[in-house]
């Protein structure tokens, strides 16, 4: 088990190595000047070309990518003299348009979008989960067929449509709730609550629907397996024969999607996070796409990608714990 | 019921699905007496498994309709709450299956799948029952129970899985035990080992069995009593030799003589029933073996495709449902 | 040389990954190790053994369908074990295989038609009076109504599908059929229709089979020469009448002793070897004679030296140190 861990915790590095060199060249790819975008509105050819040796745009993208890696580790100084910056260990890059270091820029914004993924992950997971037993434990019958086509809109409703929706209905015509306005759970615990809860309760429609289904389908298949007839002839109650032996066996399905959508989630909602004016990930992607900054595009990208390889590698940990078969291969 | 432990009574399986009304089991009755073994036989969609199910409480009543009585010990178990069955099963009666690597389950110690067998029906503490899972696997004969009581399913043979399955079924010292074809999945050098351990065990526990089978094989071994299936019926039945010396039935006639044999030199070519086994949704009319029977031009009058046979008497004990029983002892 | 298959010192290995950061091959599973056959014009080779013995991977590596690590395989006289993927095409026509699971060996989404007619399709062969005539004679040959043609699998019972199989094996009159336990999830009543079937078939088209199973009563009907197989190698191999009446090897002996016979009073009276425990790991197989883990008979020397198939006449070939004489197999 632990050399499997290692294994994979080596692979997951390589990787890591690998995207990022992929997501850099892929970004200096792009047509953009960056040198003339990060300049600002009053622009002379003389400051785009500092900016351009600023940058290290001047060379190779091998070369870049080292000095972007390396900074990572010792951090980097662009620019010499009077205007040089210094951007410290780890540095994940400098945004020239909020003279700021990238990481400090992500850092700022995460806990608004892991509140925002995780009360969604809790919600979602556990309503689907108990909605599909539920409706497997019925199937055929109305509460079934309810379930059913109640999670079959909700899987195909679009969220901007159903965020808006929602906005429109429970914020400004019923006005059960204040305008959205953040704030740190530490700062004002209560706005906190009624900012996030509608943004939560949409994601996690939006996800449950694919949860209810998965888990339905996933127990119709094993409560059809023969050690769940061992189980009831074991003498079992019924809660534990569901509980207990159909819903693990049921779980591996479920570990992967949840895993992985908890991941794309911890890399921000991007609509969602726009709608609720929610300054997460997501929002600061969207405002670097609109006021064009590279580097943070660079650096918010990666930092989703590596949350999805965890998750993946999370997701290959938690079925060897699940499933002793996957520990002996 | 006196001198019977189990017995079933005009028991009827219907399924209703969207073709139609599947008819499993269409007014089943035998009675098994204490400490004996009674063998069902019979080919797939002969109802023999569906029985055994129903007189467990298995079949889903969302999609089984289970009518008629099966006592157990005296008491109507079709009559009784569901929740009371459930207390019988794993403690009164146990049943093991064919496939015993998809009956255990795969995440879970061997261990822990008998200790909850155990704590479900007894009031003991898990380092007991965890002492009783051990002693439970040494009775049938798993080496190094301690050790292997702490492996998965996975890591254990073919013929190991069935004999935890059988510890797990006996664990809690039932009096009646159904073994749905238990030695099917296996190998033969397999199948001997498991059939040994079973009578075995029945012979110091005094356990009363139902052995469900195709294999007349491994009824001739083990039982004392058998029941004959056809197409949701109970088409003979009677003791061991009769079934075997005194066939009165064409159908068991028939599977005898299709069985290939290590024993006998016979010509190379086998003597199979013609045709197929029947659709459960549209039984034949009259003797659900008609269409298939070759003595059907022995009985007059086209009576075997109108009427169906009741069980008759062949001699005390031995009933057979064909019209060539004239019901005062004389076999076809 | 009227010899279909000569198979010769045939090896397939698999190789076995550690665990670890890195992981590599560390040992081999020698699921055919050293297996020389052949099978004759017109004749049935039984293969027989219990599960995990390499009778299977033998007759799909005849077949070309697993790599072959070591060894010859000709098939007419052709040496076919180097041929590319191209050049193995056009031999496919004169060898085929008939599976053991009716159920999953039919694409539930072809009409039975289209499923017979494959082979034509696949080969670009143009049978005289065209694929749909063909179809319709296969079908009718092989006991299936030429009516259903349009049917899907689905529609077909067990045996029938069974019948779907062997019309598409049969269609482009191969010389070699390979029937991987081709009636071992059939029912007994069926079984012997589909073992008629073969014998007829066989006879009509002259067709070889290598007959692999693990039930040595089903190969008694069907086989003129039986091989017993165990943990990868042959261990056995004569004529019926020789090794059903006197087998050698201690293993065949305790194969055939463990098959229940149908019959009450000769099982209680038959003398038996229950072999104990499991036959061995094929990755890790006993030293010298591989079967003296289980052997009742078995010496020093059995430990140390691995025993070679040797003629004790008659062309009945066995590998063992001490073979059984009749005196020692009915004392035991």
């Amino acid at each position: 088990m632990g050399a499997y861990v290692l294994r994979r915790v080596l692979i997951m590095l390589l990787l890591l190595l690998l995207l990022s060199f992929a997501v850099f060249v892929l970004f200096s790819l792009l047509p953009a000047d960056v040198a003339r975008l990060t300049c600002g509105k009053i622009c002379t050819d003389q400051t785009i070309e500092l900016n351009r040796i600023r940058l290290g745009l001047d060379k190779s993208v091998f070369e870049q990518y080292w000095l972007f890696l390396s900074a990572i580790f010792v951090g980097r100084t662009y620019g010499v003299g009077e205007g040089a910056v210094v951007c410290e260990a780890p540095c994940l890059g400098w945004s020239f348009t909020k003279s700021e270091p990238v990481l400090e820029l992500i850092l700022d914004r995460l806990p608004t979008t892991i509140f925002l993924a995780l009360g969604a992950f809790v919600l979602f997971l556990i309503g689907g989960v108990l909605l599909g037993i539920y409706s497997a434990l019925r199937r055929g019958g109305w509460q079934d067929k309810a379930i059913t086509g109640v999670a079959l809109v909700g899987y195909s409703l679009p969220s901007f449509f159903f965020g808006l929706v929602v906005i429109y209905f429970v914020i400004i015509r019923w006005q059960i709730l204040p305008f959205p306005r953040y704030e740190h759970p530490w700062d004002d615990p209560v706005q906190f609550v009624q900012t996030m809860i509608l943004p939560w309760l949409v994601l996690a429609i939006l996800y449950a629907a694919f949860y209810t289904r998965l888990t339905r389908s996933q127990m119709l298949e094993t409560l059809g397996d023969d050690y769940i007839r061992t189980a009831r002839a074991k003498g079992l109650p019924e809660r534990t024969v569901i509980g207990k032996h159909a819903l693990r066996a049921g779980l591996t399905p479920i570990v992967t999607a949840a895993g992985l959508d908890l991941a794309g989630l911890l890399g921000g909602a991007i609509i969602l996070e726009a709608i609720f004016s929610l300054p997460g990930l997501g929002s600061l992607a969207i405002s670097s796409v609109t006021n064009p900054d590279q580097s943070i595009l660079v650096g918010v990208t990666l930092i989703t990608a590596t949350f999805v390889i965890i998750a993946n590698l999370v997701v290959d940990i938690l079925y060897a714990y699940i499933d002793p078969r996957v520990r002996a291969s | 019921m006196t001198g019977a432990f189990l017995e079933v009574r005009d028991l009827h399986v219907d399924f209703p699905t969207d073709d139609g009304t599947v008819h499993a089991v269409a007014g089943a009755s035998f009675s098994v007496s204490p400490g004996s073994t009674m063998a069902i036989v019979g080919e797939s969609g002969s109802g023999k498994s569906v029985t055994a199910q129903a007189i467990m409480g298995l079949l889903n009543p969302r999609a089984a309709q289970v009518s008629g009585h099966v006592f157990l010990n005296g008491t109507d178990l079709l009559e009784c709450e569901p929740d009371d069955v459930r207390r019988m099963r794993g403690s009164v009666m146990s049943m093991i299956f064919q496939d015993p690597l998809s009956s255990l389950h795969p995440f879970y110690r061997i261990g822990d799948q008998l200790v909850e067998a155990v704590r479900v029906h007894q009031n003991v503490s898990k380092s007991q029952a965890r002492d009783m899972a051990i002693d439970g696997l040494r009775r049938v004969g798993i080496p190094a129970p301690e050790r292997r009581v702490d492996d998965y399913p996975h890591q254990l043979s073919g013929g190991m899985r069935q004999r935890v399955m059988i510890a797990m079924a006996l664990i809690n010292g039932p009096d009646l035990l159904i073994a749905d074809e238990p030695t099917t999945a296996l190998d033969v050098t397999v199948q001997a080992q498991i059939i040994d351990l079973m009578m075995e065990l029945q012979e110091q526990t005094g356990t009363t069995m139902v052995v469900i089978t195709h294999d007349l094989g491994v009824v001739a071994e083990m039982a004392k009593d058998v029941c004959v299936m056809y197409g949701g019926r109970i088409v003979e039945h009677g003791s061991t030799d009769d079934i075997y010396y005194r066939t009165s039935m064409p159908y068991t006639q028939g599977l005898l003589s299709s069985v290939p044999r290590l024993d006998e030199v016979r010509s190379e070519r086998l003597d199979p029933i013609p045709g197929n086994p029947p659709s459960l949704i549209r039984l034949p009319s009259g003797c659900v073996f008609h269409p298939r029977c070759r003595e059907r031009s022995r009985v007059e009058d086209d009576l075997c495709r109108t009427l169906e046979p009741e069980l008759l008497e062949v001699s005390p004990g031995h009933t057979a449902r064909c019209h060539l029983v004239d019901g005062t002892g004389g076999a076809p | 040389m009227t010899d279909i298959v000569r198979v010769t010192d045939l090896r397939v290995h698999f190789p076995v990954k550690s665990r670890g950061v890195f992981p590599r091959t560390i040992g081999q599973v020698k699921a055919v190790d050293g297996v020389s056959l052949h099978i004759g014009a017109g004749e049935t080779l039984g293969l027989v053994g219990e599960s995990g013995c390499g009778k299977s991977t033998t007759g799909r590596a005849i077949l070309r369908l697993l790599p072959i690590t070591s060894g010859r395989v000709e098939i007419e006289g052709t040496d076919i074990t180097d041929l590319s993927r191209r050049q193995m095409r056009p031999r496919r026509r004169e060898a085929q295989m008939i599976f053991q699971d009716p159920y999953n060996a039919l694409n539930p989404r072809q009409t039975v038609g289209s499923i017979i007619a494959a082979p034509f399709r696949i080969q670009k062969v143009d049978p005289p009076g065209g694929v749909r005539a063909a179809v319709r004679d296969l079908m009718d040959r092989v006991g299936l109504n030429p009516e259903h043609v349009n049917r899907y699998p689905n529609e077909f019972s067990g045996g029938q599908r069974q019948r779907i199989g062997i019309a598409r094996a049969i269609a482009l009159q191969p010389r070699l059929i390979v029937c991987d336990e081709p009636v071992s999830a059939l029912d007994v009543s069926i079984q012997a229709q589909i073992l008629n079937l073969l014998s007829t078939l066989q006879e009509e088209f002259q067709l070889s089979y290598l007959f692999i199973a693990h039930d040595l009563a089903v190969v008694r009907h069907i086989a003129q020469r039986v091989a017993v197989m165990y943990l990868g190698s042959i261990v056995e191999v004569a004529s019926r009448e020789d090794i059903y009446s006197h087998p050698l090897h201690p293993y065949t002996y305790a194969l055939m002793s463990a098959i229940p016979v149908p019959d009450p009073h000769l099982q209680a009276e038959r003398q038996r070897i229950v072999l104990r425990g499991d036959p061995p790991s094929p990755v890790d197989p006993p030293t010298g004679c591989t079967f003296h883990t289980r052997c009742h008979i078995a010496q020093e020397r059995c430990r140390t030296e691995i025993p070679v198939l040797r003629d004790m006449g008659g062309g009945h070939e066995v590998a063992c140190h001490f073979p059984l004489t009749d005196l020692s197999a009915t004392a035991t």
